[in-house]
Order: C-alpha cells, then structure tokens, then sequence
C-alpha cells in the first residue's frame, strides 16, 4: 500500500483558508449579540440609586457607546486573549469552565462516531455489493428509521427500558465515581453506553446511506472489471479496490456532519445529565448567564471548523489529485 | 440518490412495450404520480401522513374537550376510555393536547420549510445566475452558514430574542414566529447550493439560450424557463426539510427552549413527561411516537418523490 505524503503547501493553504471562515463565525455571533435588545446596564437605569452619570460612565468605560466595528475589534482581540469573561453563576472563568466540560463531550462524540462508522461502513458495503436485495431492502428501512427517530426520544425509551424496567445501567451520568482501578472504568464504560448508542445510531443511520450510495458509484467503474477479470476474489476486490476508494467522499461527509453530531450531543447530554459542554451550554441558557453561553456557541462552532480542516487534510491524503491540484 | 427502493427491474416489464405508451399523453405530473405509486413505503407514507394531519386538523371536533382542564383525581392514569391516551401529572387529557401539539408541530414545521426554500431559493437563484464575485461571495456565506452548528445557534438566538419577540407578538404568537424564522433560517444552505447547482447547468441549456436569443429577460428566463426544470429536486429538499423542521423544533421544546409548558407541541409534551418515566410511560411514549411516525412518514415521502421527480431515472 503506498501511502503519498500530503505537501506542506496544501496543509499551510486549508489552515489558511480557516481564519475567514472563523472570522465569519466572529461576526455572527457578534453581530447577534449586538442586535439583541437589552443592555448589560439596563437595571442601573431602572435603579433609583444609581445616578444617570455613574450609568454613562460605566457605558464609556466599558465601550458601549463606541462604534460598532470598534465594539467588535475589542471583543474580537479579548476573544483572542482567552479572556472569556467571567461566569457569574458558576463563579469561575468562562475559558476554565469551558476546559473542563470540553473532553467529556469529546469523548462521547468521538465514541460515537466510531461507533456509527463501525456500523455504517459493513453495512453500507454489504447493501450496495447486493442491491435492491432483501438485505438492502431492510438495511435502507432501518436507515430511514434510525435517522427519523429522535434523538431525545431514543434517549427516554433506552432509559425506559434500559434503566428503568431492566435496571442494567444508570440514566444519569456521574463524574465523581469513587471506585478504583478497573472498577472505576467499568462504571465509566457503562454509564456512557446510552449516550454513546444513541448518537452513534442516529449518525450510523444517516452513513449507511451515503456510504451504500458511494460504493455502488464505484463499484461500476472499469479499474474494478479489471480487478475482476485478473482473478482477484470477490472479497478481496471489495475490500482492496472498491471500498478504499468508496470511503473518500465518506470521510468528507463524516467531517460536514459535525455540526449535527453537536446538536445531538447537546440533546443526549441533556438527557443523561452528561456533564459536557453541551448540557453546560443548557444550563447557562435557563440561568441567564450570556458569557458562557457565547464561549459554548463559540467554542463548538471552532470545532467544528476544525473538523473540516482535517478532513480536508485526510482527503488530501486519501485523494492525491486534490492536493496538487 | 442511491438508498431509495426503486423497483426491481422485473417490475418496470410494462415499459417494454412504449411503442403503446406513446399514443397516450401523459402530463409530468400524470408521470410523477405514476412512478410515486411505486414505491410501496412512500405511498403507505403518504396515508399514514394524511391520517395524521386529518387528526390533528379535525381533532378538536371529534374530540372537544379542553386541553388544559385540570382534573387531579385523574392524574398519570394510562390509557382508558376517559382519556384514551392518558393523562398528565395534572390530570390534562393527553389525546387532545397532542391534537392541539400537532397542529402547531407541523404548522412549525411546513412554516419554516418555507422560509427556508424562500431563502434557499433567494441565494442560489442569485448566485446562479451571476457569475464571479456575488457568486462566489454568496457561495462563501453558505458555507459559513453551513459550518455554523446548529443548535447551539438555534438556541443562541432564541436565547437572546425570545423576551423582546413575545413583548410585540405574545407568548405562543411569538414563539412561534421566533421559532418559525430562525429554524427556517438555519435551513436554507442546502437548497442554496442544490438551486444554484441546478442553475448553473439550466442556464447553458439550449432551450434557455434560445429564450435569452428571443430577447427574453434575466428574470423571464429565471422564472419561465429555469425555475420550472428546477422544481424537482427543491420539492424533495422541501419535503425532508419540514421533517427537518419538525424535529427542531420538538427538539427546541423539549430542552425547554422552544414553546412554553402551557403550550403543548410534541416536543414540549415530552420534556414535562421526561421526569415520569418510570410511573407514567405512556406520556412519553405517545408524543415521541407521533413526531417519529410523522418525520419517518415524510421522509419516505420525500424519498418517493425523489424516484418519482427525476426524470431521469427509468422506472
């Protein structure tokens, strides 16, 4: 297998490419904070206490009356400085809170993913090898299936049966297991079983598809008669010549959907209490505390740019034609 | 698009004889329904999705009784003749609050797959018919948009609009218009770039050179002549889009973000039933069930009408 080297120029272009788009993301959410009614200082207005000069100075030292583009540069550069803000609820750094809620949702995002490839990829290759085949048939259906169920419906109906009326797991996730050793990870694994199943399913489903779609385009082309007609088997034609090529533009769409990889791990966290920076992002909403709402809108919008970048980066690797393009 | 459940081949035999065909005239949408009956899941979709709409639309009159009648005497029952799906922690009957949930779901959803295809529409129009900068500035803003995360965004902004929005319209007007237009504008992206891909191509098509040699104007181009032959794919980006919506925004109640608790929709039904599961299953149960026979329905809807519009496809 000859593995091609991606360039550094292609790597330096794509990291290039990905401070418009984060600066673009910038300005969204400035711009919505900008144009959303209500002032900080809005309550010193209505106190009877508080002098209406004390108010314009506190407005002039904080820059509220600046321009806008001006407001926006030194949001921007405080952005930039890892200066988050504070969390008034949480009484600590909006950055630190951030950090510490940040690896959990990595975690179950990441084990979900695996797990949706897991089942997306031998599924996907087995409908399109046989098309239109019973198991096709019924692969499709449960594809439809899976990417209609909710995810915070699966949610409740794994809690119902699971934690509920079989009582094999715990619904609600806990950081502060004390156990140890080998115990302690086995409540870590078993605890992040339904969360896990439930965005890797709901992802899995929508793969299936896209990958069942993917094969069958290659799986026409000339290069695999040829492979054929050599003599190569079936298996091995499959596994060597199609799939190799037919997981290009899966790796793209595993990258593109990110963003809603978030949305779900927003809702499974929220559901089983997981303690990532999608429930965080919840919890600061219903408490009204906006600092930690931008940093978590912000954060996972970067990540998610991020997630493009190396896909981007693995396409070049895995597609040579595009990288010297 | 591979993954839907065309025919097998031994099912189009009647196409072996067009020589026969050829005398009939068929209009496109005489074809489109003809080649939609075929595929079993869409047209059994189809019905179940009628029956749905049908209920929610003439519930209130098959079933009138109150949503928010409290009763606690018949509090978390399950399923009787009183109240065939149950009732809720306050005695609330759960049939009629999820006919009244489901009229203002799939209102939601339907609104905003109209704004989104109205702005999907908008941009790739633009970006298809002009060439070089708007184009490319367009193009640029869709993938921003596209790799904006959803939800928190969604949530974002229904976070920073919600009190002003239900000060001018009140409290179920305006999370319904919030609702209605941040769903729809978090959507269009995907219609954007479908309508522009579809343009792009029209545009150089013979037929629209000869308009455009007639003297036809940019815009009797765009709406006589491209628009009608892009129609296709837009129906079946605009069908999964208001099951796209419909999971939105039951997702937005359920994390008690979209409508308000005194205002049941699906999602707002599930989120107070969420805490009961373990005494109250079926309160959960129903809701969930309907919003996924309603986005699963039209799903395979828009999966029908995918075979059934692309002309393209031999069935």
């Amino acid at each position: 297998m000859q593995v091609h080297r991606v360039s550094r120029q292609y790597v330096i272009r794509k990291l290039l490419i990905m401070i418009p788009s984060l600066l673009g993301i910038s300005i969204v959410l400035f711009a919505l904070l900008a144009l959303a009614p209500g002032d900080p200082f809005d309550e010193l207005a209505t106190n009877p206490a508080v002098p209406p000069e004390v108010r314009a100075a506190l407005r002039a030292k904080f820059g509220l009356d600046d321009p806008i583009w001006m407001r926006y540069w030194h949001w921007l550069i405080a952005l930039l400085q890892g200066d988050w803000g504070f969390s008034f609820v949480s009484r600590m750094d909006v950055s630190t809170l951030i950090l510490q809620r940040l690896p959990v949702t990595l975690v179950v995002i990441g084990a979900s993913q695996i797990l949706a490839i897991a089942i997306a990829i031998p599924v996907g290759v087995l409908a399109a090898t046989r098309p239109y085949s019973l198991f096709d048939q019924i692969a499709n259906t449960f594809a439809f299936i899976g990417f209609s169920l909710p995810t915070f419906f699966t949610g409740l109906v794994l809690i119902l049966v699971f934690s509920i009326q079989l009582d094999w797991l715990p619904f609600v996730y806990r950081a502060d297991i004390s156990a140890t050793g080998w115990e302690f990870y086995w409540e870590h694994i078993k605890q992040s079983i339904m969360p896990v199943t439930v965005l890797g399913l709901f992802q899995g489903a929508a793969l299936v598809r896209f990958v069942r779609s993917s094969v069958l385009d290659v799986i026409r082309l000339d290069y695999v008669t040829t492979a054929r007609s050599k003599g190569i088997g079936e298996r091995k034609v499959i596994t060597r010549h199609v799939v190799r090529t037919a997981l290009i533009p899966v790796v793209t769409l595993v990258a593109l959907q990110m963003p809603i990889v978030f949305s779900g791990a927003v809702v499974t966290e929220q559901i089983f209490r997981v303690p990532g920076i999608g429930s965080l992002l919840i919890t600061s909403m219903l408490s009204n505390d906006t600092p930690v709402v931008m940093g978590v809108t912000f954060v996972s919008a970067c990540l998610v740019v991020f997630f493009n970048l190396i896909a981007d980066i693995l396409y070049g690797w895995l597609d040579p034609r595009i990288a010297f393009r | 698009m591979a993954g839907s459940t065309p025919a097998s081949l031994s099912a189009s035999a009647p196409a072996a004889a067009p020589a026969a065909r050829k005398a009939q005239r068929f209009s496109p949408w005489h074809e489109a329904w003809r080649r939609f009956r075929r595929h079993k899941m869409a047209l059994f979709s189809a019905v179940a999705l009628f029956l749905i709409v049908f209920g929610v639309l003439a519930g209130p009159f098959l079933w009138p009784v109150a949503i928010n009648e409290i009763d606690f005497a018949a509090k978390l029952q399950g399923p009787s003749w009183a109240h065939p799906l149950g009732t809720d922690d306050l005695g609330q009957d759960l049939l009629a609050r999820l006919i009244y949930g489901g009229r203002i779901s799939i209102a939601v959803g339907v609104a905003a797959m109209v704004v989104a295809i109205f702005f999907g529409l908008l941009v790739g129009a633009i970006a298809g018919m002009s060439s070089g900068r708007v184009d490319a500035a367009l193009m640029w803003v869709t993938d921003l948009f596209l790799s904006l995360p959803q939800l928190p965004l969604l949530l974002l902004v229904i976070y920073l609009f919600r009190e002003p929005v239900k000060g001018v319209l009140g409290v179920e007007g305006g999370a319904f218009v919030l609702i209605v237009a941040v769903i729809g504008g978090t959507r269009w992206m995907s219609a954007a770039r479908l309508v522009r891909a579809q343009f792009l191509s029209l545009r150089e098509k013979e037929f629209v050179e000869a308009a455009r040699a007639l003297g036809a104007s940019k815009l009797r181009q765009v709406v006589q002549h491209i628009l009608p032959n892009a129609l296709g794919p837009v129906i079946v980006v605009a069908t999964i889009d208001i099951a796209a919506a419909i999971i939105a925004e039951s997702t937005l109640s359920f994390l008690g973000l979209g409508f308000p608790s005194d205002v049941p929709t699906w999602g707002s039904v599930l989120r107070d039933a969420k805490d009961y599961l373990d005494i109250a299953p079926h309160w959960a149960l129903f809701p969930g069930s309907l919003i996924f026979i309603t986005v699963l329905a039209i799903n395979f809807i828009g999966d029908g009408l995918r075979d059934a519009l692309d002309p393209r496809r031999v069935l």
